[in-house]
């Protein structure tokens, strides 16, 4: 059965993308020890670990998309999933750290001796072990988006409310985290690492190890996202975008297709969480602001969401846009990115995906088949409805 | 002729001068050296001492003029200390302590004329409790009531006879009543008694006074102190709590202002503005350049510069509503998700527009006269500028519902909202009603912002820290109904409060946001949702 799975799951278009990142992720290293520094076609190490930030982005945008894009759950809560895979992981590099902290203290990190505490606090434990720490990554994110969904499913709670109550988490979060007595080191996060391994954190080679690791982790999410939306249960998640009543009517369990969708999602974007945080060397509570979830959204919408390599091209692109922005014009960063949802929702409501196949898709599909209303224009046709007045005989808006 | 004057105002001047540099010492009378001093004195010097002990004001100077002028004062030849002797007992003056002399002691009595004993008895009562300023008579009674001692309760009775200030007279009684409750010789009915006084009139202290009392008194008193105590702190909880529902409702009706636009929005038309609270921020900015342009022009009507800036700050922030409106989100009906994605991209841009012609900094509004400064209402301290934005929040939210239930306009904003399509086949113009649904909404949010003006940092970054605690007192309060907002504001605003002292700000506001997130599971459409088809998805 799993074989079937993935014989299905690797059609054309997923092997290509598999393939591309599974080169990049060869290729970018070579480029990076065997080209010497100088000479064409070398990548310079910061550029590795930034290339390595925007694929930890790209898992998480479609980490976002398998939920928003396939199962019609907006979720504004993304980035908390994020930050606690990033946290799990931030703690095990602080374990490791030992006694080369500021105040040398072999069991206790920097801000506990600074805070003045005593001991370890219990959820410390066992994250000086590596594989504990990767469990707690899958395991944390997991675990609160399965009680999280759970119950918010189980009640029916749908559209805006959901995306609000999701905000709503990560607010909370965010609030949690920035102080001090929750023991995860407060306003300034933790940082200051130096081993993962064995191997130092800065080093070229670790470096580079990181940026393959993310683009294999981000070719094997592709994988099983593929496997999931190409499964039976994706095209029931995708019927649930649709026509939730009428999924429900029919027969199958709505909360428990998203319950799943939902679950798995949060498992991906805290792995993301967990690859990031050793590239960039700092996770703090800032990683829970709403803004940054919203800005998720954005990314794959950009891209195209409903499809597994919109999410990618939207959170690479954007996030190339916001670096050269914050370089070289820093003000009008917020006017582009603002600009940009406004655009994107307005007029490119599939995403560049989207563009792409209407200008080249067209042309070839035209003759055979009149092609089917789309969620985005059925939902035009009937503007301002409240579809439920007349029990959602048409396709249901994607929210 | 000049000179002269001169000559004269120098003189005056070296003759105040010494005056007001004794007084200066006055503050600072070393009262055991002086008290010590006593011994060895002559008669005129004694006279001498007596007025500086006097104008000290110090309460436990009392009993040493009082047993001076009794003539219970004596000087220990051997040590060279002055004690107070009353029959056997050896006390010290200013202690009260008991004190041990040795078998060599040598007591003599310190001797006074009749003269002296006029001017100790004129000290004693011209001291604090006899003095014209009421403030001194009232600290020199809370003297009394810190250390009450059985010396000085005709001082006490006489100074409460005197009494003109009923507050003083008040202190004075329960100083009185302190006094005899802790005495060894007052019979028990006088100390019964004394235990309601010393409830009336010795405020905040007098669950301490009456605890510290407890442990020595007479097993007959103890009952009436107990109950006195437990009465006090009943009320004391009380008064705690009413606090609370003030500070509560006081954050309430900041939400309330700030999600009551959201609401209607949000009810109405099913859009999620997260531009809202930058609708709220340019209010609050409209605000600051209305004081500008007055103070620079007309500075006269600076005090009227708030009341000014609501309808401009309405004006400018409805019609950037409509023009928002009708340039983004008419298009993007049926699709609230991505209403909210454009909305928060707009917010960006907002945010960024304000930074870049004002800078990031926070700007000043300056209070009006009227506004600043606070009263206290039966103990509870109840600030000016609070006081207003919750009088101003419900003036606020009954126009909107005078708005809604009264006038043409609120008629089709609730056909709207009940039956889109009917209303439209009725006749309204619902492409206007939305316009002008969305224009109120962010008039509204404008009327906000000029009362945050008040109390809050005026930065690109206010409205943000607005637009969750809103999109929660909405979602609670449920969709399509202002009371619901009303409510869900003010159980909000004081549960936030209440929470507060257990569990501190931070971690009460992330409980609130808990229970707001277990809240919606039990009822998805909030605490009032309106009922129908039209609702249910």
């Amino acid at each position: 059965m799993l074989t079937q799975a993935l014989f299905r799951a690797l059609d054309k278009k997923a092997v290509w993308v598999i393939g591309i990142f599974l080169a990049v992720a060869v290729l970018v290293p070579m480029a990076n020890l065997l080209i010497p520094p100088g000479q064409f076609g070398h990548v310079p190490t910061y550029l590795v670990s930034l290339l390595g930030k925007y694929l930890s982005y790209a898992i998480l945008a479609l980490a976002l998309d398998l939920v928003w894009g396939y199962c019609g759950i907006l979720s504004l809560g993304h980035s908390a999933f994020f930050a606690l895979g990033g946290y799990a992981m931030g703690m095990y590099l602080m374990r490791q750290i030992g006694t080369r902290g500021v105040y040398g203290n072999p069991t206790l990190p920097d801000f506990m001796v600074f805070l003045n505490w005593k001991e370890l606090p219990w959820y410390w434990m066992g994250f000086d072990n590596f594989w504990f720490a990767m469990a707690m990554v899958v395991l944390v994110p997991g675990l609160l988006a399965f009680i999280f969904g759970f119950f918010a499913f189980r009640s029916r709670v749908t559209g805006v409310y959901l995306s609000i109550i999701t905000q709503a988490m990560t607010f909370a979060l965010l609030l949690a985290f920035f102080r001090n007595d929750m023991g995860f080191g407060g306003n300034n996060g933790l940082t200051d690492f130096k081993d993962i391994l064995g191997a130092p954190v800065q080093a070229q080679s670790t470096r580079v190890i990181l940026f393959a690791a993310t683009a294999i982790a981000l070719a094997l999410s592709v994988l099983v996202c593929s496997m999931i939306v190409n499964s039976k249960l994706g095209k029931v998640m995708v019927a649930v975008r649709d026509a939730e009543s009428r999924t429900r009517f029919i027969g199958y369990r709505v909360e428990y297709v998203k319950l799943f969708a939902f679950t798995v999602s949060a498992i991906m974007a805290g792995i993301a969480g967990a690859l990031y945080v050793p590239q960039v060397g700092i996770i703090n509570p800032g990683e829970f602001e709403p803004g940054n979830s919203i800005e998720v959204v954005i990314w794959t919408a950009v891209g195209g969401r409903g499809t597994l390599i919109g999410p990618i091209i939207g959170a690479i692109v954007v996030n190339l846009g916001k670096s050269w922005f914050t370089s070289a014009l820093p003000e009008f960063w917020l006017f582009a990115l603002g600009a940009l949802f406004i655009f994107v929702t307005l007029f490119l409501p599939k995403g560049i995906v989207g563009l792409w196949k209407q200008i080249f898709g067209a042309r070839r599909k035209k003759a055979e088949e009149p092609a089917a209303p789309t969620p985005a224009q059925s939902a035009d046709i009937e503007r301002g409805e409240d579809p439920s007045t007349f029990d959602s005989v048409q396709p249901r808006p994607a929210e | 002729m000049l000179t002269q004057i001169l000559r004269l105002a120098l003189l005056t001047l070296s003759l105040l001068l010494p005056t007001q540099m004794v007084r200066a010492q006055d503050a600072a009378v070393d009262i055991p050296a002086q008290v010590t001093a006593l011994g060895e004195a002559s008669l005129r010097e004694l006279g001498a001492i007596v007025t500086t002990l006097a104008s000290t004001g110090d309460p436990s100077v009392v009993p040493v003029l009082t047993a001076l002028g009794e003539g219970n004062l004596y000087l220990d030849e051997t040590s060279g200390a002055v004690v107070i002797q009353r029959g056997s007992s050896i006390t010290d003056p200013l202690t009260g302590e008991a004190v041990d002399l040795g078998a060599d002691a040598d007591l003599s009595r310190i001797r006074v004329n009749n003269g002296l004993r006029r001017d100790i008895s004129a000290a004693l009562s011209g001291m604090t409790l006899m003095s014209d300023n009421p403030g001194t008579r009232l600290s020199a009674a809370q003297g009394f009531l810190a250390k009450p001692d059985a010396a000085n309760l005709p001082l006490l009775d006489e100074a409460i006879a005197a009494e003109t200030e009923a507050n003083v007279r008040s202190a004075m009684q329960a100083a009185r009543a302190v006094t005899i409750l802790t005495s060894e010789d007052a019979s028990v009915e006088d100390k019964n008694a004394a235990v309601p006084q010393i409830v009336s009139g010795a405020g905040r202290n007098a669950i301490t006074i009456l605890t510290g009392a407890l442990a020595n008194a007479p097993d007959e008193v103890k009952p009436t102190i107990q109950s006195a105590i437990s009465g006090l702190e009943q009320g004391r909880a009380v008064w705690g709590a009413l606090q609370n529902v003030w500070f509560g409702v006081s954050l309430g009706s900041v939400l309330l202002l700030a999600a009551i636009g959201l609401a209607i929005t949000f009810g109405v038309m099913g859009v999620i503005n997260m531009a809202h609270g930058e609708m709220v921020m340019l209010g609050a900015y409209t605000t600051f350049l209305v004081q500008l342009v007055i103070r620079q022009n007309f500075p006269g009507l600076l005090d009227y510069s708030l009341l000014i800036a609501l309808p401009v700050a309405f004006l400018v922030t409805g019609a950037i509503g409509v023009g928002i409106e009708r340039g983004i989100i008419r298009w993007l009906y049926g699709r609230p998700l991505e209403t909210l994605l454009a909305t928060w991209g707009l917010s960006l841009i907002l945010q960024q527009t304000v930074r870049s012609i004002f800078g990031p900094t926070n700007q000043m509004v300056i209070a009006p006269t009227w506004m600043s400064g606070s009263t206290d209402f039966f103990g509870l301290a109840i600030t000016y500028n609070r006081f207003w934005i919750v009088i101003f929040a419900l003036i606020v939210f009954f126009m909107l519902l005078l708005i809604l239930n009264r006038t043409p306009l609120g008629l089709q904003m609730r056909a709207v909202t009940q039956n889109r399509r009917m209303a439209s086949a009725m006749g309204i113009r619902t492409p206007f009603v939305d316009a002008m649904t969305f224009g109120l909404g962010s008039g509204i949010a404008g009327l906000a912002g000029v009362a945050l003006t008040q109390i809050d940092n005026i930065s690109p970054n206010l409205g943000q820290n607005y637009i969750i605690d809103s999109f929660m007192v909405v979602v609670f309060g449920g969709v399509g109904n202002l009371w619901g907002t009303f409510v869900g504001a003010l159980t909000l605003g004081v549960a936030n409060k209440f929470l507060e002292p257990y569990a501190g700000a931070v971690l009460g506001k992330i409980l609130i946001l808990v229970l707001i997130i277990l809240f919606i599971q039990r009822r998805p459409r909030g605490l009032f949702a309106l009922k129908g088809r039209a609702i249910e998805q």
